[in-house]
Protein backbone atom coordinates (compact mmCIF):
# COMPACT_ATOMS: atom_id res chain seq x y z
CA UNK A 1 0.00 0.00 0.00
CA UNK A 2 2.78 2.38 0.90
CA UNK A 3 4.55 1.54 -2.36
CA UNK A 4 1.45 2.32 -4.42
CA UNK A 5 1.04 5.70 -2.72
CA UNK A 6 4.72 6.46 -3.29
CA UNK A 7 4.53 5.67 -7.00
CA UNK A 8 1.25 7.57 -7.39
CA UNK A 9 2.77 10.57 -5.64
CA UNK A 10 5.81 10.49 -7.95
CA UNK A 11 3.52 10.36 -10.98
CA UNK A 12 1.58 13.37 -9.67
CA UNK A 13 4.77 15.34 -9.01
CA UNK A 14 6.36 14.58 -12.38
CA UNK A 15 3.16 15.23 -14.35
CA UNK A 16 2.48 18.39 -12.35
CA UNK A 17 6.01 19.70 -12.84
CA UNK A 18 5.86 18.95 -16.56
CA UNK A 19 2.50 20.71 -16.99
CA UNK A 20 3.79 23.62 -14.92
CA UNK A 21 6.71 24.04 -17.33
CA UNK A 22 4.40 23.57 -20.33
CA UNK A 23 2.12 26.36 -19.17
CA UNK A 24 5.04 28.67 -18.44
CA UNK A 25 6.66 28.06 -21.83
CA UNK A 26 3.29 28.71 -23.47
CA UNK A 27 2.93 31.92 -21.45
CA UNK A 28 6.29 33.03 -22.79
CA UNK A 29 6.12 31.84 -26.40
CA UNK A 30 2.52 32.04 -27.66
CA UNK A 31 1.73 34.90 -30.04
CA UNK A 32 -1.13 36.93 -28.52
CA UNK A 33 -2.71 37.70 -25.16
CA UNK A 34 -5.68 35.33 -25.43
CA UNK A 35 -3.56 32.31 -26.33
CA UNK A 36 -1.30 33.15 -23.41
CA UNK A 37 -4.34 33.10 -21.12
CA UNK A 38 -5.11 29.62 -22.41
CA UNK A 39 -1.54 28.45 -21.69
CA UNK A 40 -1.65 29.94 -18.20
CA UNK A 41 -4.92 28.16 -17.42
CA UNK A 42 -3.11 24.82 -17.86
CA UNK A 43 -0.79 25.76 -15.01
CA UNK A 44 -3.59 27.02 -12.82
CA UNK A 45 -6.19 24.30 -13.17
CA UNK A 46 -4.18 21.15 -13.88
CA UNK A 47 -0.60 21.53 -12.66
CA UNK A 48 -1.49 23.12 -9.32
CA UNK A 49 -4.01 20.41 -8.27
CA UNK A 50 -1.62 17.66 -9.37
CA UNK A 51 1.28 19.07 -7.35
CA UNK A 52 -0.89 19.71 -4.29
CA UNK A 53 -2.37 16.19 -4.52
CA UNK A 54 1.18 14.83 -4.73
CA UNK A 55 2.04 16.66 -1.50
CA UNK A 56 -1.20 15.42 0.06
CA UNK A 57 -0.30 11.80 -0.70
CA UNK A 58 3.14 12.22 0.85
CA UNK A 59 2.07 13.49 4.27
CA UNK A 60 0.19 11.81 7.11
CA UNK A 61 -3.57 12.54 7.19
CA UNK A 62 -3.88 15.49 9.57
CA UNK A 63 -5.00 19.13 9.73
CA UNK A 64 -2.39 19.90 7.07
CA UNK A 65 -4.29 17.74 4.59
CA UNK A 66 -7.37 19.86 5.21
CA UNK A 67 -5.31 23.02 4.72
CA UNK A 68 -3.97 21.68 1.42
CA UNK A 69 -7.54 20.90 0.36
CA UNK A 70 -8.54 24.46 1.23
CA UNK A 71 -5.65 25.86 -0.83
CA UNK A 72 -6.76 23.61 -3.68
CA UNK A 73 -10.37 24.76 -3.35
CA UNK A 74 -9.41 28.45 -3.32
CA UNK A 75 -7.07 28.05 -6.30
CA UNK A 76 -9.67 26.17 -8.34
CA UNK A 77 -12.43 28.68 -7.58
CA UNK A 78 -10.46 31.94 -7.83
CA UNK A 79 -8.10 31.32 -10.77
CA UNK A 80 -10.79 30.85 -13.46
CA UNK A 81 -12.74 33.78 -11.99
CA UNK A 82 -9.82 36.18 -12.13
CA UNK A 83 -8.82 34.96 -15.59
CA UNK A 84 -12.38 35.54 -16.81
CA UNK A 85 -12.36 39.05 -15.36
CA UNK A 86 -8.96 39.75 -16.92
CA UNK A 87 -10.02 38.58 -20.39
CA UNK A 88 -13.30 40.51 -20.22
CA UNK A 89 -11.41 43.61 -19.13
CA UNK A 90 -9.05 43.21 -22.07
CA UNK A 91 -11.97 42.77 -24.49
CA UNK A 92 -13.75 45.85 -23.11
CA UNK A 93 -10.51 47.75 -23.57
CA UNK A 94 -10.39 46.87 -27.28
CA UNK A 95 -7.87 44.05 -27.24
CA UNK A 96 -8.77 41.58 -30.02
CA UNK A 97 -7.56 38.02 -30.58
CA UNK A 98 -5.50 37.31 -33.68
CA UNK A 99 -7.37 34.98 -36.02
CA UNK A 100 -6.40 32.77 -38.93
CA UNK A 101 -6.95 35.68 -41.34
CA UNK A 102 -3.87 36.67 -43.31
CA UNK A 103 -2.76 40.17 -42.18
CA UNK A 104 -2.24 41.16 -45.83
CA UNK A 105 -5.93 40.48 -46.58
CA UNK A 106 -7.30 41.93 -43.37
CA UNK A 107 -6.24 45.50 -44.14
CA UNK A 108 -5.93 48.42 -41.78
CA UNK A 109 -8.45 47.33 -39.17
CA UNK A 110 -6.43 44.31 -38.12
CA UNK A 111 -3.23 46.34 -38.11
CA UNK A 112 -4.62 48.95 -35.73
CA UNK A 113 -6.09 46.37 -33.33
CA UNK A 114 -2.71 44.68 -32.95
CA UNK A 115 -0.84 47.84 -32.02
CA UNK B 1 10.80 14.40 -4.63
CA UNK B 2 9.70 17.75 -3.23
CA UNK B 3 12.89 19.23 -4.70
CA UNK B 4 11.88 18.11 -8.21
CA UNK B 5 8.52 19.85 -7.95
CA UNK B 6 10.11 22.95 -6.43
CA UNK B 7 12.66 23.14 -9.26
CA UNK B 8 9.93 22.89 -11.92
CA UNK B 9 7.89 25.59 -10.18
CA UNK B 10 10.94 27.87 -9.84
CA UNK B 11 11.78 27.60 -13.56
CA UNK B 12 8.13 28.34 -14.41
CA UNK B 13 8.23 31.39 -12.13
CA UNK B 14 11.31 32.64 -13.98
CA UNK B 15 9.56 32.28 -17.36
CA UNK B 16 6.47 34.09 -16.00
CA UNK B 17 8.70 36.93 -14.79
CA UNK B 18 10.27 37.25 -18.24
CA UNK B 19 6.76 37.59 -19.73
CA UNK B 20 5.86 40.17 -17.08
CA UNK B 21 8.89 42.28 -18.02
CA UNK B 22 8.46 41.92 -21.79
CA UNK B 23 4.78 42.91 -21.89
CA UNK B 24 3.72 43.97 -24.53
CA UNK B 25 0.25 44.98 -23.23
CA UNK B 26 -0.62 45.72 -19.63
CA UNK B 27 -2.94 42.69 -19.58
CA UNK B 28 -0.02 40.41 -20.41
CA UNK B 29 1.76 41.80 -17.40
CA UNK B 30 -1.25 41.27 -15.12
CA UNK B 31 -1.61 37.71 -16.44
CA UNK B 32 2.06 36.99 -15.80
CA UNK B 33 1.87 38.39 -12.26
CA UNK B 34 -1.25 36.29 -11.64
CA UNK B 35 0.57 33.18 -12.86
CA UNK B 36 3.54 34.12 -10.67
CA UNK B 37 1.24 34.36 -7.65
CA UNK B 38 -0.34 30.96 -8.32
CA UNK B 39 3.11 29.41 -8.68
CA UNK B 40 4.17 31.10 -5.44
CA UNK B 41 1.28 29.40 -3.62
CA UNK B 42 2.43 26.00 -4.91
CA UNK B 43 6.06 26.79 -4.10
CA UNK B 44 5.22 27.78 -0.52
CA UNK B 45 3.19 24.58 -0.02
CA UNK B 46 5.96 22.38 -1.45
CA UNK B 47 8.78 24.23 0.30
CA UNK B 48 7.12 23.78 3.67
CA UNK B 49 7.57 20.02 3.39
CA UNK B 50 10.96 20.30 1.67
CA UNK B 51 12.16 22.20 4.72
CA UNK B 52 10.18 20.16 7.28
CA UNK B 53 8.09 23.14 8.38
CA UNK B 54 4.42 22.56 7.40
CA UNK B 55 3.37 25.82 9.10
CA UNK B 56 4.04 27.51 5.76
CA UNK B 57 0.70 26.16 4.54
CA UNK B 58 -1.09 28.99 6.34
CA UNK B 59 0.91 31.48 4.28
CA UNK B 60 -0.05 29.63 1.09
CA UNK B 61 -3.71 29.87 2.07
CA UNK B 62 -3.53 33.62 2.64
CA UNK B 63 -1.47 34.16 -0.50
CA UNK B 64 -4.07 32.37 -2.64
CA UNK B 65 -6.74 34.82 -1.45
CA UNK B 66 -4.58 37.94 -1.76
CA UNK B 67 -3.56 36.91 -5.28
CA UNK B 68 -7.21 36.73 -6.37
CA UNK B 69 -8.23 40.07 -4.85
CA UNK B 70 -5.10 41.77 -6.16
CA UNK B 71 -5.65 40.56 -9.71
CA UNK B 72 -9.31 41.64 -9.71
CA UNK B 73 -8.47 45.06 -8.28
CA UNK B 74 -5.64 45.78 -10.70
CA UNK B 75 -7.67 44.54 -13.69
CA UNK B 76 -10.63 46.71 -12.77
CA UNK B 77 -8.45 49.74 -12.16
CA UNK B 78 -6.57 49.33 -15.44
CA UNK B 79 -9.52 48.60 -17.72
CA UNK B 80 -12.07 51.01 -16.19
CA UNK B 81 -9.62 53.63 -14.83
CA UNK B 82 -11.39 53.66 -11.47
CA UNK B 83 -12.49 51.19 -8.82
CA UNK B 84 -15.90 52.61 -7.95
CA UNK B 85 -18.44 52.91 -10.74
CA UNK B 86 -19.60 49.64 -12.24
CA UNK B 87 -19.50 49.89 -16.01
CA UNK B 88 -18.33 51.70 -19.11
CA UNK B 89 -21.52 51.14 -21.12
CA UNK B 90 -24.81 49.34 -20.54
CA UNK B 91 -24.04 46.30 -22.69
CA UNK B 92 -20.52 45.81 -21.47
CA UNK B 93 -21.37 45.04 -17.88
CA UNK B 94 -18.90 44.92 -15.08
CA UNK B 95 -15.84 42.72 -15.21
Amino acid sequence: MGMIIEVLSWIFFLLGGFLCLTGAVGLLRLPDFFSRVHANSITETLAAPLLLCGVMLQIEPSLDTVKLLMVLFFLLSTSPTSTHALVKGALLDGELPTTGVDPADAGEEDESSNS
Amino acid sequence: MFATAAAAVLISMLLALIRAVRGPTVYDRILAVNAFGTLTVILIAVHGYLDGRPEFLDLALVYALINFIGTIAVTKYVSLSHLGLPTKDDDGGDI
